[in-house]
This record gives structure tokens, C-alpha cells and sequence, in this order.
């Protein structure tokens, strides 16, 4: 049965789930009006610089302030030797362990922080930063995470000499972090000795760096009559900020307000705490003025924290039809000097173990060994759930690496070991329940899309002539929505979200919630599910996050949790006013509340039509005239905590052309279909897609962190660090099928990530296809024009 | 990123200019589009105590015809030469090149003569004055001189001009008919530098190379002219295998250091591949085959 017009027509009115409606956010960004922190200018602010370290591994012999206490404008010169009174120079990371504030006697990566100091503007600051002088003795530094447990190799954390543990479970060596590891070892380690085939790879994940456009920053303003510390901060998680500044600095918790602004992309950078907010708060404290700290762009790609660094071996077993038996993937972690990873405390590896990917494996085992070096700490979820990219990655490069070995079509491999849509919810080998998911139908769909007998006939008769063309083929699961607070906590608070919303007089809206956007349109989206929830128009519902003051505490925003997390609570606190409503309308309407029924935007009494109470109509009567005994007014709160994660999926292909005189890459189509579930806005979607996959070409491509052998960082601007613009960006094309999740309210699964984690393998995957035919089953990224010709011209393909 | 504090000067004269650097000598840089000197200056490189900046003399700036030859005045900024006719029809190589050039924010800041004296192997403009056989006027506190481009460019950051001298204008005389041109640049993305690009300009009479000059960019210290290259070419008709011996020599004068684009030999096979591709199209449109 069709709806009424009149329904269709107040349903469209209302802007709700499935509209491809216009951002809400964008008329101040491009207007330039948007409210980023270093807009933030209070009265009497100062500015912090920091002092760095030119060297990897260094003793910290002296530091001498006087000449930069002598600069006019200059207030302080704050070194570790001032923390130590407040216990502030070494502070706990979201990973169980302990990182230097400012250099405690050593520097253990390049680009350290030394000292801080403030002065009345940043042009003084700069000038008072070159006249700190600090006298270092150079050590030994520790690069190559594999050498990271020789026995002669450098320590790197004195700290932690004599310890068996550094928050993770027990190490065996002094630049040992932990080892992690999940799966039946025994039954797998018994299905490589029998299966009929067997492949291996090492497989890097190289150290890249999120670089958002906005780099990380903050201005703390300690007021010292009222005793209460304000924080506008660069932060994907407001209130965990809150919370570890309540544990640092003892200050109560209500009398600590922490305000993200508008954020310039966070990708994962801005979850973590980082020294100079500790710094420029501590200032603050002291000098009882406010203190601005902001990076600029080489702080940021140095020391801000990084991603992946996951030196993996992948291996396979199978039968001679392809069909995998058993997988066993280890990594190597390079966590560098301090283990900041950014993951739900327990999780040393985060959700490493999607390594079985979208396929049915009935054994695995995968162990990851986490190590230091001295390179920035960090380890953060660029893009991606916590470390999903780097399994995805291992999965989907390692069944293209099987394919070839058994000669088998890379769609066709795929197709022979996908798990059935019959078969979910499915439990995995490493112990993941997966909602819900339908591999081949879309795999089908995009292979028809694309024509892909076509592309191999075509790769054919490229190879007979030379010319070297690849197909990339990624068939991916994600898992995302961190995540039930059974699993999931960050410093022991649990993984949930929240929503809280309030419903005017009059009928519009406003709206809190425990994430914030960085660019993922939350104003708009969320805004959307509260407009088909209480039929109100999501022009008339106000969305704000970011303000702790304001906000219901909530984990904040990475992992694609907002929409899963952050949305189920939206749409569960709406349903609970509607609920309310719906008592409200029945009073008015003078039935019983079974007896009304929501129609879009108002409840009619059943059976009739007419008897009409609009959804604005009963937020007035909230207000005046309520049943006996219900409270007034019409407001709640909902904390979610999920049921599960959610798995979304996509079939990427991506087709290249390499040329074999200078190594470049063009990248002549790239088709991503996208399974999210229950698509809220379509457009904000296409959007999210489009910009992961921009992250993805970039990381595939071309971004990596590099050092020589003394540690020195290679490259730390956008000269060399690559971020690519219009100009390099391939065209891509989208696609979708809707597989909605079973447990989530509104079944929807959070999508902003699927395409950065399934691009990056997809790349790899049409680079490495496009040399297949000679025999070449890996290459590491970033598939750099350099790099390419280094392997056409070891193969002899440019002569 | 900060620079250290400096002194501000912006004079309305050349004669000023030059007055300003004979005063402070070392002390002072001169300041045009700024895309390289402000860089180096905010990462602490170049610690000027004087700049001076010379966007408000006019007569540095502007794209003219005299009796044949091309004179352009060194405060032009790589957009005007994109969009400046006069170039695309006499000597289309500085506009097709020019577009090349870092990106659209840069290019409208950015000058010809900036380019020029900042003496930087990874400029572009070096390879194409070579290229492009063009001289520049410099005039300083003892006057105006002409220096050829062959003569100019003498190390990494290192030029003929003395401290208080100012590069006023660029003169390329006008090329016979039958004169193909092309600048072939391969970078890792747009805003960047080459990691190895040739210019090749070529006079052909039918089928027989008549001249031609060869240059590099990025392959050593300074902006290299490919001689031996264009001794294979000169009189010669031109074939593939001829085009491989051109290469071939120009790649024996590279001598790039080895940075994030590439190493040495990476570098110099790019040299040699971009100046088959600059030779082959500069025939092309000289009409040649
Ligand atoms: C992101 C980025 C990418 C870039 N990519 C490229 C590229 O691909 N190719 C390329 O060629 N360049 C590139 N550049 C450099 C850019 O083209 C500069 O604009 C140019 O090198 C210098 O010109 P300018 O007018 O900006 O000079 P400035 O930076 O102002 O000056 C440069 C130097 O020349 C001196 N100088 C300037 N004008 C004169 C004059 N008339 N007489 C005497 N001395 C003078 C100055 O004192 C200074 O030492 C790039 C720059 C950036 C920031």
C-alpha cells in the first residue's frame, strides 16, 4: 500500500532520514564564519612555543632559560624540572602507559618537547624558544623496530628498566611493549601442516600521519578567583579530556569545562592527549592568565601523533580450489618512544582481529608484537576504526596473493570463500559476531558495473604489448561503533553515547550530544533522525556538541562510532519523548494512549483521521497542559550503550595504468560500493565517501614518515608529505546496497571510514595486479612514482 | 614558522631600491612575490634584518615587444605570463612551462625575476632561460648591465648578481620560424618541484634539426645546458635513435643529490626520459615529424 500524498508531502517537509539534504554547518564554513580554536582570543591571553629536540635519542645535560627570561614579553620557561613539584611531567596515555610531558633528563624521539615558553605573543614566543639553550648528549637511536629486541639494542625507556610490564601485560625486553594475541594457535598452526596450499607475505603498513588541515591546539584559561580551568581544545573527545584533566591536575571535575570549537578534520589526530596542552594548561595554572598553544604544520606531522607502523606477515592455508582453511597473521608494532595508541584501553591491538575480513576462515591465529623505537609515540585510527585498516589491509592483500599463486580470478577467489548471507549473524574464528552482511550480490554488482571481463581482456592485450595495467579488487568488513562497554572502555569509562534533547514550546528542537564533528556533517545528520523520529522539521532542530558544560558525557567521535553509537542514542532519546508525546496527545485527544497513532508529524486517534494532535501542538501542551501525575515539560537524555559493534562492508574496484618509463600511476577509474545500512543523508554519504577515498589514494599513493638511520624525520611538510589536491584526485564513482543492521535502531552502521580502510588495499591491489604477470605478488607502499620505477626497472619493463 | 623580526621597506623606484641595498648591503633581500625568501625565513634559513620589497615599482613590471625581441619585467608574476597573448604566440614555452609551476596561490605571488635570481637548481625559469638563449638587465648602484643566461646562474643559490643589484628585465629575442618548443616536467604532485624536467627548443628546415638548445632542471647545482646533447641533434635528421644518443649525453651531465623524489640514478633516468619527450614534441610542433 502507497502513502497518501498528504503523508509523502509532510514527510518530505520534514528534511528526515533519507533526505540528501544541505549540510546545516556549511553556510558559516563557507562563509568563512566558522569558530576554530586559535579563533578563540580571550583578554590577557599569552602564547606558548615549544622548545624541541633537533636530536632522535639525546641526554638532557642542562637547559638553560636565563637569555629567554630576559626577552621582553617573555612570562615563563616551563622545563620538566617544574612539572616534577606537580607531578605533571610524565602523564598516563590512553594505552596504560606513561609519556615524558617535556623531556624528564632524556629526549627519546626527534621533535620532543623540551620546554615551553610563554610570552605575550607568538612572534616573542618564537624568538624566546631559540634562546633556550639546552646542551644534549647524543645516543644511539633505535629506528628499526626489527632490531628493537636485539639484545645490544639502546634502551629507550630508563623509565621502565627493571619493569616486566608497561600497562599491557608482560614484556620480555627493555623496548618491549606487550604481546597480544587471539585465536586457537594449536588447530591453526595443525591446519598450515595439512592444507594442500600455503602462502605467506610480509606486508608493511608503513608509518603515515592523519595531517587534518587544522593542526592541534588549545587555549587554557585557569581562573584563579573562581578556581575553574576552561579548555577550548582541538578534540575528538571533549569529555575524556575533561576527565584525564580532573585525574592529572585534582581539579574537581564541575569546575572544568572543555570546549571543542568547530574542528578542521581530525582523522584520528585528535584524540589523544598531547604535551602542549598540558603545557599551555599548566601555564595557564600558574600564571593565572590564559595560554594559547597551537602547532603549526611540522609539529604536527613530527610529533602529534602518527598511524599504522604495522610490519606484518601474512599467511594463508587453502585447499587446490582456493577455499581458505586457516590464517595466521603477525605484526610487528612500532608504537615509537612512548605507547600512546589511541584504543579502548584494553585493546593493545584494537579490533586487529577483523583480520578473517569478509571471509569464512575456520581457523585463525593472529599476534601482535608492540615494540618501542625512538620515533613520536602515537599509533592512532587514522581514518578508521582502531587498527582496521592495517587487517583489512593483511586480508585483502593476502587472498589477491593466494589468487595468484593458485591461478585463480581475484572476483572469482573472493567469491569462493565469502560468508553467505544466510550465515549471520556469523561468528568469526578471533570471536566477532557480525550482524549482518551480503557480500556477493553486491560483488556481482560491481563487477557487472565495470565490465570486468571486459578490464581483463583488455589487461590481456595490454600485457601483450608491453604496457602494464592492474585491476584492484577489495572485498572488505569493517568493524566500527566502539563499542559495548562489556568489551569497551577508555581509561575505565565505558564506550557509550549519549543524546540529550529538548523539545521548546513552540516546537523546535535543540539537541546534545557526547561526539563531535570534525567535518562528518553531525548538525546536519543528526539533526535528520530527530526530524523522522518526533516529526519536526530538521531545519527547526538545533544540534550541539562539543561543550562539556552543555553536553551528556560521551566518548566522542573516531572509529565511526557517532552514527552507531552517538545516532542510536538520538534516535532512542527521540523515541522516548515520542513516547511521552504520544501520552500527551491521548490526553488531549481524550482517549487512552493505545488508542493514537503516529502519522509522520502528529497522532491521530485510531479510526480517525480527524482527531489530530501535531507533534508542535503537543510540545505546546507539554508545557501547560499535561496528564495528572507526568511531569512537565518535554526533554530526556539517553546513554547507548551497543548491543554490538556494526559491520559495514563495500566491493571496490580500482583500475590503473602505470607508466613503465617514469613509474606514474593513473588511476583511470575507481568504482566503491558501499554497504552502510540505513542511509541517513545520501549526499552527506556520497561526501564521506568521497573524502576517504581522497585519504585513501593519499596513503596508497604517497604519504609516508620516514627517518634515516640517526632518526632524523624525513620530509615533515606538505612539500614532501602528500596530500593530494583536485589535481590528483581520480574520479570516483559510488554505489550502494542497503544491509541494515539488526541491532541498531535505526539500522545504520557509520560509513565515513569503509572507504579509507577498503581503498588503501584496493590500490595496492591494481598496483600489484598490474606486475602479476611477472611473477610479483606484494609491493609496499606508497606506491610512489619512485618506488614503481625502482620495481619496472629491477623487472627490466623500461628498457 | 615564525621569522625573526626584520626592518620593512617598500620603495617606489628602482633607484630607490638599489639606494636602499648599497645602504645595507647584506643586511638586506630584496622582497618580490616572497615564495621563496618568506619560507626560508620562517623556518629561521634566511634571517634578513632589511627587506625590501619592490612590488610597488611599477616599471618592473609587464610583458613587451621591442623591435622583435621579448622583454619581460622581472616583477611579473607567473599568472600574467599564463595569460599573456603576446607570449603564447611568440614563445608559448614560458606560459605552457609557467602553468607547471607550484600551484594557482603560488603562481599569482610568484615572479619571473624571483625565480631567476633566487638561484635555486629547482626553479624552473633557470632550465627555460638556458633554453630560451634570454638575457637579463641588472642594474645596481654602479648602474645597468646585461648578463646572458648562460653567464648567470653560477651555484646552488649563487648568481652573477651582486648584492646591490636588481634584476629589472628578461629579453628573449625572437625565435625563427620553424621553432618548436616544450618543457617536460615530472613532479610527484602539483605545488612541487621537478624531480627531473628538460626544455627543448628546436629550429627545424624540414626533416634536418637546424638548432636546438637542451637544458635541465633539478639534475645539479644549478640549472644545466645540455650541450653534448645538442651536438648529436644539430644538422642532424631527427630519428628515435638519435633522440636516445641526445639523451643519453644530456643524462651524462646529471649529478642530482638524492632526496624524497628519488635517488641519483631514479633522478637521472627521469632527466633522460623527460628530454626524449621535450626533443619529440618540440620537433612535433616545429613541424618536424
Ligand atoms: C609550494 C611552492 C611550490 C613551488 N614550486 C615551484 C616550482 O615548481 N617551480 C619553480 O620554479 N618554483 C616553485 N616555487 C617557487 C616560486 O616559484 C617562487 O615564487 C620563486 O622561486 C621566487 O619568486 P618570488 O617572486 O616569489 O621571489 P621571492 O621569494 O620574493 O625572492 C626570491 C629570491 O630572489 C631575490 N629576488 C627576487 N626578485 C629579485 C629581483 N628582481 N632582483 C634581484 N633579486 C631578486 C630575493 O631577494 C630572494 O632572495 C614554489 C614555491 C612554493 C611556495
Amino acid at each position: 500500500m502507497s502513502a497518501a500524498p498528504d503523508t509523502l508531502e509532510r514527510q518530505d517537509q520534514l528534511q528526515g532520514i533519507g533526505c540528501s539534504r544541505k549540510r546545516k554547518e556549511d553556510p558559516r564554513f563557507i562563509q568563512g564564519k566558522g569558530l576554530y580554536v586559535d579563533d578563540v582570543k580571550l583578554p590577557g591571553m599569552l602564547f606558548g612555543a615549544v622548545v624541541r629536540s633537533p636530536f632522535a635519542h639525546a641526554k638532557v645535560i642542562s637547559i638553560n632559560k636565563e637569555k629567554a627570561l630576559a626577552l621582553p614579553g617573555v612570562h615563563a620557561v616551563i622545563t620538566a624540572a617544574d612539572l616534577k613539584p606537580l607531578g605533571l611531567h610524565w602523564m598516563p596515555t590512553l594505552a596504560g602507559d606513561t609519556q615524558a610531558v617535556l623531556a624528564d633528563e632524556k629526549v627519546c624521539f626527534q621533535q620532543q618537547e623540551v620546554a615551553m615558553v610563554v610570552a605575550d605573543d607568538r612572534y616573542i614566543a618564537a624568538d624566546g624558544a631559540e634562546l633556550v639553550e639546552v646542551e644534549y648528549l647524543q645516543l644511539p637511536a633505535l629506528v628499526d623496530p626489527h632490531k628493537a629486541m636485539d639484545d645490544d639494542a639502546p634502551i629507550i625507556r630508563e623509565d621502565l628498566v627493571g619493569k616486566d610490564e608497561a600497562g599491557q601485560g608482560k614484556r620480555t625486553h627493555n623496548n618491549h611493549i606487550f604481546t597480544w594475541d587471539v585465536g586457537d594457535k594449536e588447530a591453526t598452526d595443525r591446519a598450515f601442516d595439512e592444507a594442500a596450499i600455503t602462502v605467506s607475505e610480509k606486508i608493511l603498513n608503513p608509518r603515515v600521519h592523519p595531517s587534518p588541515l587544522e593542526t592541534c591546539g588549545c587555549v587554557a584559561s585557569f581562573d584563579k578567583v573562581k578556581g575553574d580551568l576552561t579548555i577550548y581544545i582541538t578534540s575528538q573527545a571533549p569529555h575524556i579530556v575533561r576527565t584525564v584533566v580532573t585525574l592529572l591536575s585534582g581539579i574537581p571535575e564541575s569546575k572544568v569545562r572543555v570546549i571543542s570549537p568547530d574542528i578542521g578534520g581530525g582523522f584520528g589526530n585528535k584524540v589523544g592527549i598531547y604535551p602542549g596542552y598540558v603545557c599551555a594548561i599548566v601555564s595557564s595554572i600558574v600564571l593565572g592568565r590564559p595560554v594559547k598553544w597551537i602547532e603549526n604544520r611540522i609539529d604536527n606531522l613530527s610529533t602529534t601523533a602518527f598511524a599504522r607502523d604495522y610490519h606484518g606477515t601474512g599467511e594463508l592455508a587453502a585447499d587446490k580450489n582456493g577455499v581458505i582453511k586457516a590464517l595466521r597473521f603477525h605484526a610487528l608494532a612500532d608504537h615509537g618512544a612512548f605507547n600512546a595508541h589511541a584504543q579502548p584501553t584494553k585493546w593493545p591491538a584494537g579490533l586487529f582481529s577483523i583480520c578473517t575480513g569478509s571471509y569464512d576462515i575456520p581457523v585463525a591465529y593472529a599476534r601482535v608484537d608492540g615494540v618501542y623505537t625512538n620515533k613520536a609515540p602515537g599509533g592512532v585510527a587514522y581514518r578508521c576504526s582502531f587498527r582496521v585498516t592495517e587487517a583489512v589491509y593483511l586480508i585483502e592483500r593476502m587472498i589477491d596473493v593466494l589468487a595468484q599463486k593458485l591461478d585463480i580470478d581475484k572476483a572469482e577467489i573472493r567469491r569462493r570463500n565469502f560468508i553467505k548471507a544466510e550465515q549471520f549473524p556469523y561468528q568469526s574464528a578471533l570471536g566477532w559476531e557480525y550482524d549482518s552482511g551480503n557480500y556477493l550480490p553486491a560483488l556481482e554488482k560491481v563487477l557487472e558495473a565495470c565490465d570486468y571481463e571486459g578490464l581483463r581482456k583488455e589487461q590481456a592485450d595490454k600485457r601483450a604489448r608491453g604496457e602494464l595495467m592492474g585491476i584492484g579488487l577489495c572485498t572488505f568488513t569493517e568493524i566500527v561503533g566502539a563499542g559495548p562497554s562489556k568489551a569497551c572502555d577508555v581509561l575505565g569509562v565505558g564506550m557509550f553515547d549519549s543524546c540529550e534533547i529538548r523539545v521548546h514550546p513552540t516546537g523546535s528542537a535543540i539537541a546534545r550530544m557526547g561526539t563531535i564533528t570534525q567535518g562528518q556533517g553531525h548538525q546536519t545528520t543528526y539533526a535528520q533522525i530527530i526530524a523522522s523520529e518526533l516529526g519536526l522539521s530538521s531545519d527547526d532542530i538545533q544540534i550541539e556538541e562539543g561543550d562539556t558544560d552543555t553536553a551528556p558525557y560521551g566518548l566522542g567521535t573516531y572509529g565511526s562510532r557517532s552514527t552507531p553509537v552517538g545516532g542510536a542514542a538520538t534516535a532512542m532519546a527521540a523515541r522516548a519523548l515520542r513516547a511521552k508525546a504520544q501520552k500527551i496527545a491521548a490526553h488531549l485527544l481524550e482517549v487512552s494512549p493505545e488508542d493514537v497513532e503516529w502519522d509522520v508529524d502528529r497522532f491521530h486517534v485510531k479510526g480517525n483521521p480527524e482527531a489530530v494532535k501535531t507533534m508542535k501542538e503537543v510540545a505546546w501542551a507539554a508545557y501547560n497542559n499535561v496528564p495528572e501525575g507526568m511531569e512537565m515539560g518535554l526533554e530526556t537524555v539517553n546513554y547507548y550503550d551497543p548491543p554490538n559493534f556494526t559491520y559495514p562492508f563495500g566491493i571496490y574496484l580500482c583500475v590503473v595504468d602505470i607508466d613503465r618509463h617514469t613509474g606514474e600511476t593513473t588511476v583511470r577509474r575507481f568504482y566503491a560500493l558501499d554497504d552502510c545500512g540505513t542511509r541517513i543523508n545520501p549526499m552527506i554519504i556520497e561526501g564521506q565517501i568521497h573524502g576517504g577515498l581522497n585519504e585513501a589514494f593519499a596513503v596508497a599513493m604517497g604519504q609516508l614518515i620516514s627517518f634515516d638511520e640517526d632518526g632524523n624525520l624525513q620530509g615533515n611538510t606538505l612539500m614532501d608529505y602528500f596530500i593530494p589536491t583536485f589535481v590528483e584526485t581520480p574520479h570516483w564513482e559510488t554505489d550502494f546496497t542497503v544491509t541494515p543492521s539488526p541491532h541498531h535502531p535505526l539500522g545504520a552502521k557509520g560509513v565515513a571510514e569503509s572507504p579509507h580502510v577498503g581503498g588503501i588495499p584496493c590500490f595496492s591491489n591494481a598496483i600489484v595486479d598490474a606486475f602479476a604477470h611477472k611473477g610479483v605478488t606484494h609491493i609496499d607502499m606508497p606506491h610512489t612514482a619512485y618506488n614503481l620505477w625502482k620495481t619496472i626497472h629491477e623487472l627490466g619493463l623500461d628498457t | 614558522m615564525i621569522p625573526p623580526a626584520f626592518e620593512y621597506h617598500a620603495p617606489g623606484s628602482i633607484d630607490d631600491a638599489v639606494a636602499l641595498l648599497s645602504q645595507y648591503g647584506d643586511e638586506a633581500k630584496i622582497l618580490a612575490g616572497g615564495h621563496s625568501l618568506l619560507p626560508m625565513m620562517k623556518l629561521r634559513f634566511a634571517e634578513p634584518e632589511h627587506l625590501v620589497d619592490i612590488n610597488n615599482i611599477d616599471s618592473l613590471k609587464g610583458i613587451s615587444e621591442e623591435n622583435g625581441t621579448i622583454v619581460i619585467g622581472a616583477m611579473t608574476s607567473e599568472n600574467e605570463l599564463i595569460a599573456s597573448s603576446l607570449l603564447q604566440e611568440k614563445c608559448p614555452l614560458l606560459p605552457e612551462a609557467a602553468r607547471q609551476i607550484a600551484d594557482p596561490q603560488v603562481r599569482n605571488r610568484g615572479t619571473i625575476g624571483g625565480d631567476i635570481a633566487h638561484g635555486d637548481p629547482g626553479n624552473d625559469h633557470p632550465a627555460l632561460m638556458l633554453a630560451l638563449d634570454a638575457r637579463f638587465t641588472l642594474v645596481g648602484a654602479n648602474g645597468s648591465r646585461e648578463v646572458a643566461a648562460q653567464d648567470f646562474f653560477l651555484g646552488t643559490f649563487y648568481t652573477a648578481l651582486e648584492a646591490d643589484e636588481i634584476l629589472t628585465e628578461i629579453r628573449i629575442a625572437a625565435q625563427p620560424a620553424g621553432t618548436g618548443a616544450s618543457y617536460q616536467k615530472l613532479k610527484r604532485k602539483t605545488g612541487d618541484y621537478a624531480t627531473a624536467a628538460a626544455a627543448a627548443v628546436i629550429t627545424m628546415a624540414g626533416d634536418t634539426c637546424q638548432s636546438v638548445r637542451i637544458s635541465l632542471t633539478n639534475l645539479g647545482a644549478t640549472a644545466l645546458r645540455a650541450t653534448a646533447a645538442e651536438t648529436v641533434l644539430t644538422g642532424q635528421k631527427i630519428t628515435e635513435d638519435l633522440i636516445n644518443q641526445a639523451a643519453a649525453k644530456a643524462m651524462e651531465i646529471c649529478d642530482p643529490s638524492e632526496d624524497l623524489r628519488g635517488d641519483a640514478e631514479y633522478k637521472t633516468q627521469m632527466g633522460g626520459e623527460m628530454t626524449r619527450r621535450a626533443i619529440r614534441e618540440a620537433v612535433q610542433r616545429a613541424g618536424g615529424n
